[in-house]
Order: structure tokens, then C-alpha cells, then sequence
């Protein structure tokens, strides 16, 4: 008897309730394929450096999964929280027969064990084949191959997700039977009798309180959206803060006025069951003011997080492949010792050493830099330097430009494959592509203005920077290198020299040999250069300052950052997207069911069968339009403020990142909406209920 | 003029081995701008006979004509249709929405209809006005009286110029004060503006004020007696006659108590509730 009602009770429920369960079984299965990433992406990665990025994921991972086990113990709990008052009558009747409460709550107890046992079963199996699919994502991001891919189950994420679900329902059960130790028969027997008072919020203040909200939105949307100097990370804190109340105040107010505005349009509200619809909606809203706000809010961080994070790692892979043509560079600005320059050229650091990293590269081209120090970025900005102090305050202006030759420049630009640039002899450009820099020096260079470099006098070529750089990146970092005449430089003391060049080999795994073999061979060169100093001159201080570059190693860090960050984005989001549908599901199916009898009386009435399934239809669209529409809004200026964060990493490819998130969002939510819509329209027909 | 005409009809539920008759082989007519009611204990086919009527229920054999069309011929959306504009429904329950004031669920039903917005805030309160409902328009349902209730819910039957009136116990829920302001109504619009209404009852007071009464007993016709040019007491005297001879139904004739002190008073077990 004690097993044979829950089981009953499930089987009844499982079928108005589908939805709990089937997003019990994918927080189970999404819980358990990304805790297996690591598992599965040791099947596929062979080579030694990818295997720590992916122990570094696996460790980011697990450590998100904290996080998302709160979001959905707190799912869990809400939903059955919500399933046992709409239990109320069956609980009165169990108290009627005699059934002490211990009792009850042994069969709560034991349902609840069903479900967690049932979900684990059902949930993990479906996650280890999908974890396999994985397998195949983890090999496209690592760019590895999937020869050695086998089936794999990971026992680490089992036991984890079995862990971690057991707390949760365990949770459930402590709840349930708090739940049921509270109850009172006279109040149970009284629910299901209480008949819907409708009460509308006052229009004036609901007009004052959503005018307050959008301005309060309004102003959090312009901070944050067009940051400037005032801007700090506290700040930014205030702004969501304030984002989050308008999003609530906004829902509070909207839901009192939203029926008195669709009354005044009369056409409107007597057309067909439109009366019965707006009602209903209204009814339901008023009383969901808060599941709401938290679904909108989850809503716009799910997704700012799949748009940033799929941008980024576009991005960033776009990135590597135009800003690293070349393969290896080796720059080195000084050897000191004391205050005295002992050595700045690559030729003496090079020779004297005896080595020469040229012979392992098919390509190389050597280029140097020079600082002239009376031009300073406070300079090159001239009267404009306040204007641009005051738009952006982060830039160190003092700093000293950069200076090259055009020939150096023309000869790197070769190498690199890109086009060459071509001065007359008192003319200057600019080269640069940190976007926020380009936009500064665009409305300087708009002038022509003329620059003073090293003595002469030179004008400006163009009336705005050249995109380009020299120096091996993945992002766009160059904040501005001046190209003049070689003749300009002449004679100058140079401040950094550098090679550059290509080696040729495309297999992944030899290349990678080859630049640590010649960046290790440039790194010994500097014990060489200590050990000789210190030979020469007994005490004295060596300071070096030499930059390499290999690109093997660049692309791996790009790649391993943006693995992590794709399946950060994917993980947080998806898990959200699934609270949120469920949650929207659950409760708009709670109202179908407490709606039977409405829908009985409009069939009585004459209403058509498909009158009603459109009335569903709106009623259920209109919840999940509803925090979905102010979730786009508050994402486009929260997209803005990301691009702003992110600019070094571009953001050519925003526009994809949007498709596949709409197409994730649509998937994921429109799924649910579906589902709720067919099981709503179900349950409205069941006339055995 | 004959609106209704039911032909030979019969309803047969369960199967071979147990068949119950709940309607056996009824025929009569009504006329429009009648007011008719049937009447019959618990069990006696009443409702059955109704639900045939309004097509919710379907028919073992026989016909249903209105207005010379074969009611039990009609099928899906044709049969939506017919009872969306032919017929109007009063249930014992009202049947109100109670997520609407007063007003919408009168207008619902134009708008099911599809009926044009512009003529409905007129027609609405012409037919509240006759019903005497003005002033609970805005209201909520549950800010109505029973009374109330009822009689926002007949408006709701009558706005939209049905043929005929269905009425399943209407007074059941109501107290005795309630019923007779609702039932003078019923007379009211069946006399004023020709409404036809036929009313399902097991309450003799409630079948005086029709203008003729037909007895169901045990799924037949058992008598039927027209009112004539009697008085409405006279005539529930018959009724209490008729009552009395097929010893149906004891607590109805309770209802009548206070227009007929000499009657006895007798109740049985959970009946006397619906006679209070």
C-alpha cells in the first residue's frame, strides 16, 4: 500500500506533469555531459599541451557545476513544491480516511525517491550518449581528429551527478515533509473552493510606478550601454541592481495596466474569445509578477552568454588566423647592466652567441623601432589631448610612439602577405587596429595634421590610421606604430629589434617542435649573455628585456580559452533556458488545470473547439513572449556593453554569434512553448478530470 | 407555429446485458412563444431528453425537428454552429466565468458569435435592463448573489435572439426569493418578447409559471396538463394533483408551501435542501 499509491500518483501526474520529468531527465543528462568533457576530450586530444587545457576545463567545469546544481535544486524544489499544493484535495482525503501525517509523508518521501531514482535512470543513460556527441564537439575545437575515439563512460561524472541529484532531492524531501507537518485539513479541504477574486491594481500608480521604471531602465541601459570616464566595476554592480528592480517594477505595472489598455480598444477585446484570453493572461500575470522578473533576468544572462561566448571564440579563431601570418618572433629591446645599454641588436645578441635562428626558417625579415623622446601620445593628440583624456582615461598617454621605417615596414607587410604601404619623403602614417585607438587617432588624422618626428617636419598621408601591425597577436592590440621615411630614422638609436619569419612546416605536431626548439634556443642565449657580463664585470646588475613568439603556442592558448569559454556559455545557458522553460511551463500548465471548468462553460456557451485552441495559443504565447521581449531588450544593451568589454577581440563575426543563439533559444524555449501548448490543450480537453 | 418537434425519440445507455431506457419513444411539439416545462423526479429522462434536445447528447433513434431542420443530422462543426445560434443554454450551476464581470460574459457570447462590437454595448443593456440586472454589470461573480448570478447567466442565453430557451433546473441553486424574481422573468420575456423557453424542473412551483407542463416518468410522457386561463396558483394546484398521482418527488411540493399553507409538510432525507 505504501508503494502502490505513490506509483499510482506518478503514473496519474506523469501525464499532466510530463514536463517536470522530462526536464528533471535533461538537467540530469546536461549535469552529467559537460562533468565528462574531460573523459571524453582525453580520448580524442593526444598531444601533451592540449591535455592541460582540458584538465583546466574539466577543473572550470566542475567548478561552474556548484552553481548549476544551485539553480536547479532551487528548480526542483520550486516545481515540487508547486505539485504537492495542487495536491491538496488528495491529501484532505488521505487525512479524512485516517492517515496519519507521518504517513503521508512517508509516501511523499518514497514518491520523491521514485522520481530521483527514475530521473538518474533515465537522465544518465541519455547523457552518456550524448557525451559522445561531445566527443566530436571537443574534437572540432581542439582541432584534433577522432581516430582514436572510443566509447567512453565516465564513472567520475556518474557518481557526481548521482551525488549532487541525491542532495537535491533530499532537499525535496526535507521541504515536502515540513510541508506536510504544517498541514491543516480545514484548509486543505477549503482550496480547491475558493473562487478567483480579481483584483486590478490602480492605473495611476501603476502608470507612475512603470514611467519611474523605464526611466530608471532607461538611465541603467545609457550607463552601461555608452560607458564613460565615471565608469567602475561598482558602478556597473548599481546599474544591474537597478536593472533587475525596473525589470520587476516593469512587470508589476505592465500587468495592472496591460488588460485596462486592451479593454479601451474595444474591437479588439470583443473579438471572438479575446475577452476570456486577456482575462486569463491577466489573472496569471497579477500573481506571477516575481517568476517573471527572474525568468526575464535568467532569460537576458542566458542569452548574453551564449552571444558573447560564441563571438568570442569566433573571434578569437578568426583572429589567430589573420593577426599571426608568421610563425615565430624574437624581440629584444635591451641588455643592461646597470644603466647602461650592453647590447641592442639581434645581429651582436645573435652572433656572439653563435647561433643563428635563421637557418631553421624558410622566411625571415628584421625590423626595427625607434622612440623620439618629444613624441609622446600627449603629443601626437595636440589640442585634441584633453578631448580624448576625457572620452577615454584608461590610455597611458605619456607613453612614446612608435616609430619605423617604411621599407622595414613594406618588408614585414611582404612576409606577412599583406599590402604594402607607400610614403613620399615628408609624409607619416599611421598604422593601427585597437578599435577604441583608431577611433581616437581617426579624429585627430581627420586634420591631415602635420607631425614633427626626430627633427622633420612630416604631413599625413591619410586622413584617418591604416589597419595593420607588426607584431604577432590574437587580438587586436596594436594601439599605433608612426611609418616615416627611412631616411627620418636614419642615424637614430634604435629601441627594439626584431625577427620575424615563417618556417614552412604545416604538420601541427612538428611545428610545434620547431618553435620551442629555436625559442629555446633564443632563451638560452640570455644565460649566455648573463654569464659572459658576470665574467666581465663582478656584481653587476643584468637586466634583459627580450619578447618571443612562437605560434603554435599562441593558437593553443586561443584555442584552449575559447573551448572553455564556448563550453561555459553552453553549460550556464542551456541550464538556465531549461529552468526558464520549465518553470513557465509548470506554472501555465497549473493554470490549465485550475481552468477546466472555465473551458467546459465556453463549450457550453457555443465556443468553437478551435476558438479555444487559439485562446490556448495567445494565453500561452503571451507568457512566454512576455519576459522573452524585455529579456532582448535589456540583452541588446548588455550585447553593447560586451562588445565595448571585448573590442580587442573584434567583433566581425556578432551577427553569427545572434543566428546560433536565436537558433539555441528558439530550439530549447520554443520547444518548451510547444510542449506546453499541446499538453495545456490536452489537459482543457480531458473532460474525465 | 410548430418550432419543436420531437419524434419518436429514444435513448438507450449501457449495453446487451444491462440497457437502461432513459428516454422511451417521446413525441411532442412546441410551439414558438411558448413557455413549456418538463418535469420529473431524479431519473425520469428529463435531462436526457434536454441534452438530445441541445445536442449534446445524440440519440438511440427518433428525430428532433427545429424549425422543420433534423437537429440529429447535423454533425461537427454544423452542430457547433446550430447550437451557437439556435439555441440559448441556462444551467443549474450559471456557468459563469468568474474571471469576467457581468458585462463580458453576457458579451462573450456575441462575441462567440462574432457579432459586430458596435451594436453590442446597446443590445447588452436593453436585455439587462429587462432582466433587472443593470447595476451588477460591472461586478464580479463573486460579488453576485445566486439571484444575480442566475439571471446575468439568462441574459447571457437571451442576447443572442435564440430560438429556443434551454433551461436545466434553473432555480436549483437559488433560494425561494431568488427563484421567483427569476421566474417572473422568465415570464416577463416569454410574454414581452416571445422568447420560447423550455425549462427542466422537478419543482412544481418553479413548472407553474410555465403556460404548460409535460410529466416524464421512467423515460415516457406520464401526463401533461396546459394551463389555460388559470391562475398561476390554480394551475400548481393541477400540477400538485399530478404530483401526488404518479408520488414523485414529495420535497417539491414543499417549495409550494407558502403559496399553499393546507399542504402538508413532508420532507424526505436530502431533498429538503433544495426545497429550502
Amino acid at each position: 500500500m505504501l508503494f502502490k499509491i505513490p506509483l499510482r500518483n506518478i503514473r496519474r501526474s506523469l501525464r499532466d506533469y510530463a514536463i517536470y520529468f522530462f526536464t528533471l531527465i535533461i538537467g540530469v543528462s546536461v549535469f552529467y555531459v559537460f562533468n565528462a568533457v574531460g573523459g571524453q576530450a582525453a580520448t580524442v586530444i593526444v598531444d601533451e599541451s592540449s591535455r592541460d587545457i582540458v584538465k583546466l576545463l574539466s577543473t572550470v567545469l566542475s567548478g561552474t557545476s556548484v552553481f548549476v546544481a544551485f539553480v536547479l535544486a532551487f528548480l526542483i524544489i520550486y516545481a515540487s513544491r508547486f505539485l504537492m499544493k495542487r495536491r491538496n484535495n488528495e491529501f484532505a482525503l488521505y487525512m479524512m480516511l485516517g492517515m496519519s501525517k507521518r504517513k503521508i509523508s512517508a509516501i511523499l518521501l518514497i514518491e520523491t525517491m521514485m522520481i530521483g531514482i527514475g530521473s538518474l535512470a533515465v537522465g544518465l543513460p541519455v547523457g552518456i550518449g550524448v557525451s559522445q556527441l561531445m566527443s566530436a564537439v571537443v574534437a572540432n575545437l581542439f582541432e584534433a581528429d577522432m581516430t582514436n575515439y572510443k566509447f567512453t563512460v565516465s564513472t567520475d561524472a556518474i557518481l557526481m551527478t548521482i551525488l549532487y541529484f541525491a542532495v537535491m532531492y533530499l532537499a525535496v524531501m526535507i521541504f515536502n515533509s515540513a510541508a506536510v507537518t504544517r498541514m491543516k485539513l480545514i484548509d486543505l479541504i477549503q482550496s480547491g473552493q475558493k473562487s478567483e477574486k480579481v483584483r486590478l491594481r490602480n492605473p495611476v500608480l501603476c502608470v507612475i510606478v512603470f514611467a519611474l521604471a523605464a526611466v530608471m531602465l532607461g538611465y541603467a541601459y545609457a550607463k552601461v550601454g555608452w560607458p564613460d570616464d565615471t565608469f567602475t566595476p561598482e558602478r556597473l554592480m548599481i546599474y544591474i541592481c537597478m536593472g533587475c528592480v525596473s525589470t520587476f517594477l516593469i512587470f508589476w505595472s505592465v500587468s495592472g495596466l496591460i488588460l485596462r489598455i486592451l479593454m479601451s480598444i474595444k474591437r479588439l477585446y470583443h473579438k471572438g474569445l479575446n475577452t476570456f484570453t486577456f482575462r486569463q493572461v491577466s489573472s496569471r500575470v497579477n500573481t506571477m509578477v516575481f517568476s517573471m522578473t527572474v525568468i526575464c533576468l535568467m532569460l537576458f544572462l542566458t542569452i548574453c552568454a551564449l552571444t558573447s561566448s560564441f563571438s568570442l571564440r569566433n573571434a578569437m579563431n578568426s583572429n589567430a588566423k589573420e593577426l599571426c601570418p608568421a610563425d615565430v618572433e624574437v624581440t629584444l629591446e635591451y641588455i643592461c647592466v646597470g644603466d647602461d645599454v650592453y647590447c641592442n641588436d639581434l645581429d651582436t645578441f645573435f652572433g656572439e652567441a653563435g647561433i643563428d635562428p635563421t637557418k631553421e626558417l624558410k622566411e625571415s625579415v628584421r625590423y626595427r623601432q625607434y622612440k623620439d623622446e618629444s613624441l609622446t601620445m600627449e603629443s601626437f593628440f595636440g589640442d585634441r589631448y584633453e578631448e580624448a583624456k576625457s572620452r577615454n582615461n584608461r590610455i597611458f598617454y605619456s607613453r612614446l610612439e612608435d616609430v619605423m621605417a617604411i621599407s622595414e615596414y613594406n618588408a614585414v607587410m611582404k612576409l606577412f602577405g599583406r599590402a604594402p604601404l607607400a610614403l613620399d619623403n615628408d609624409e607619416y602614417a599611421v598604422v593601427c587596429n585597437f578599435s577604441q585607438m583608431v577611433g581616437l587617432r581617426d579624429e585627430v588624422l581627420a586634420d591631415k595634421p602635420d607631425l614633427t618626428v626626430f627633427g622633420r617636419k612630416l604631413r599625413s598621408r591619410y586622413d584617418k590610421c591604416v589597419d595593420g601591425f607588426v607584431s604577432l597577436a590574437v587580438d587586436y592590440e596594436n594601439i599605433g606604430i608612426i611609418v616615416v621615411p627611412d631616411s627620418v630614422v636614419a642615424g637614430r638609436a634604435t629601441h627594439s629589434d626584431t625577427l620575424v619569419g615563417t618556417h614552412g612546416i604545416t604538420d601541427k605536431v612538428e611545428r610545434a617542435k620547431l618553435e620551442r626548439k629555436i625559442i629555446g634556443e633564443v632563451s638560452d642565449t640570455i644565460d649566455f649573455w648573463t654569464h659572459k657580463i658576470a665574467s666581465e664585470r663582478e656584481g653587476a646588475t643584468v637586466q634583459t628585456y627580450l619578447w618571443t613568439v612562437g605560434k603554435s603556442e599562441i593558437l593553443t592558448a586561443t584555442v584552449s580559452m575559447s573551448a572553455i569559454i564556448t563550453f561555459l556559455g553552453l553549460y550556464i545557458g542551456l541550464v538556465f533556458l531549461i529552468a526558464c522553460g520549465a518553470l513557465l511551463a509548470l506554472k501555465e500548465l497549473s493554470g490549465a488545470v485550475d481552468s477546466i471548468t472555465r473551458y467546459e462553460m465556453l463549450r457550453k456557451i457555443g465556443a468553437e473547439e478551435s476558438d479555444i485552441t487559439f485562446s490556448l495559443f495567445k494565453q500561452t504565447g503571451i507568457f512566454f513572449l512576455m519576459p522573452l521581449l524585455l529579456a532582448i531588450v535589456h540583452s541588446f544593451f548588455g550585447m553593447k556593453f560586451a562588445t565595448y568589454v571585448l573590442e580587442a577581440f573584434g567583433t566581425s563575426g556578432l551577427w553569427k554569434s545572434i543566428f546560433v543563439t536565436s537558433a539555441v533559444l528558439l530550439l530549447i524555449y520554443g520547444g518548451y512553448f510547444l510542449i506546453t501548448l499541446v499538453s495545456s490543450r490536452r489537459i482543457v480537453r480531458d473532460k474525465v478530470y | 407555429m410548430e418550432l419543436l418537434k420531437v419524434q419518436q425519440m429514444e435513448k438507450y445507455y449501457g449495453n446487451k446485458s444491462s440497457l437502461t431506457k432513459a428516454v422511451d419513444d417521446i413525441s411532442f411539439s412546441v410551439d414558438e412563444g411558448e413557455f413549456v416545462a418538463i418535469m420529473g423526479a431524479s431519473g425520469s429522462g428529463k435531462t436526457t431528453l434536454l441534452n438530445c434536445i441541445s445536442t449534446i447528447d445524440r440519440v438511440t433513434a427518433g428525430h428532433i425537428y427545429l424549425e422543420g431542420q433534423d437537429v440529429t443530422a447535423l454533425k461537427g462543426k454544423e452542430l457547433n454552429r446550430f447550437r451557437r445560434e439556435k439555441l440559448g443554454f441556462i444551467f443549474q450551476d450559471f456557468n459563469l466565468l468568474d474571471t469576467l464581470t457581468g458585462y463580458e460574459n453576457i458579451s462573450l457570447a456575441l462575441s462567440i458569435q462574432k457579432r459586430s462590437v458596435s451594436a453590442m454595448d446597446k443590445r447588452i443593456k436593453e436585455v439587462a435592463e429587462q432582466l433587472g440586472i443593470t447595476d451588477v454589470l460591472t461586478k464580479y461573480p463573486y460579488q453576485m448573489s445566486g439571484g444575480q448570478k442566475q439571471r446575468v447567466a439568462s441574459a447571457r442565453a437571451i442576447i443572442t435572439d435564440p430560438r429556443l430557451v434551454l433551461a436545466d433546473e434553473p432555480t436549483g441553486a437559488l433560494d425561494s426569493k431568488s427563484s421567483k424574481l427569476l421566474l417572473e422573468r422568465f415570464n416577463y420575456l416569454n410574454r414581452e418578447f416571445g422568447a420560447t423557453i423550455m425549462m427542466v424542473t422537478h419543482d412544481s412551483f418553479s413548472a407553474s409559471y410555465a403556460g404548460r407542463v409535460i410529466f416524464l416518468k421512467d423515460g415516457r410522457i406520464f401526463s401533461e396538463i396546459n394551463r389555460g386561463n388559470d391562475s398561476r396558483k390554480e394551475f400548481f394546484n393541477k400540477i400538485i394533483d399530478v404530483v401526488t398521482l404518479f408520488g414523485a418527488d414529495i420535497s417539491s411540493v414543499v417549495s409550494g408551501e407558502e403559496t399553499h399553507p393546507s399542504q402538508g409538510r413532508m420532507q424526505r432525507g436530502g431533498d429538503v435542501s433544495d426545497a429550502l
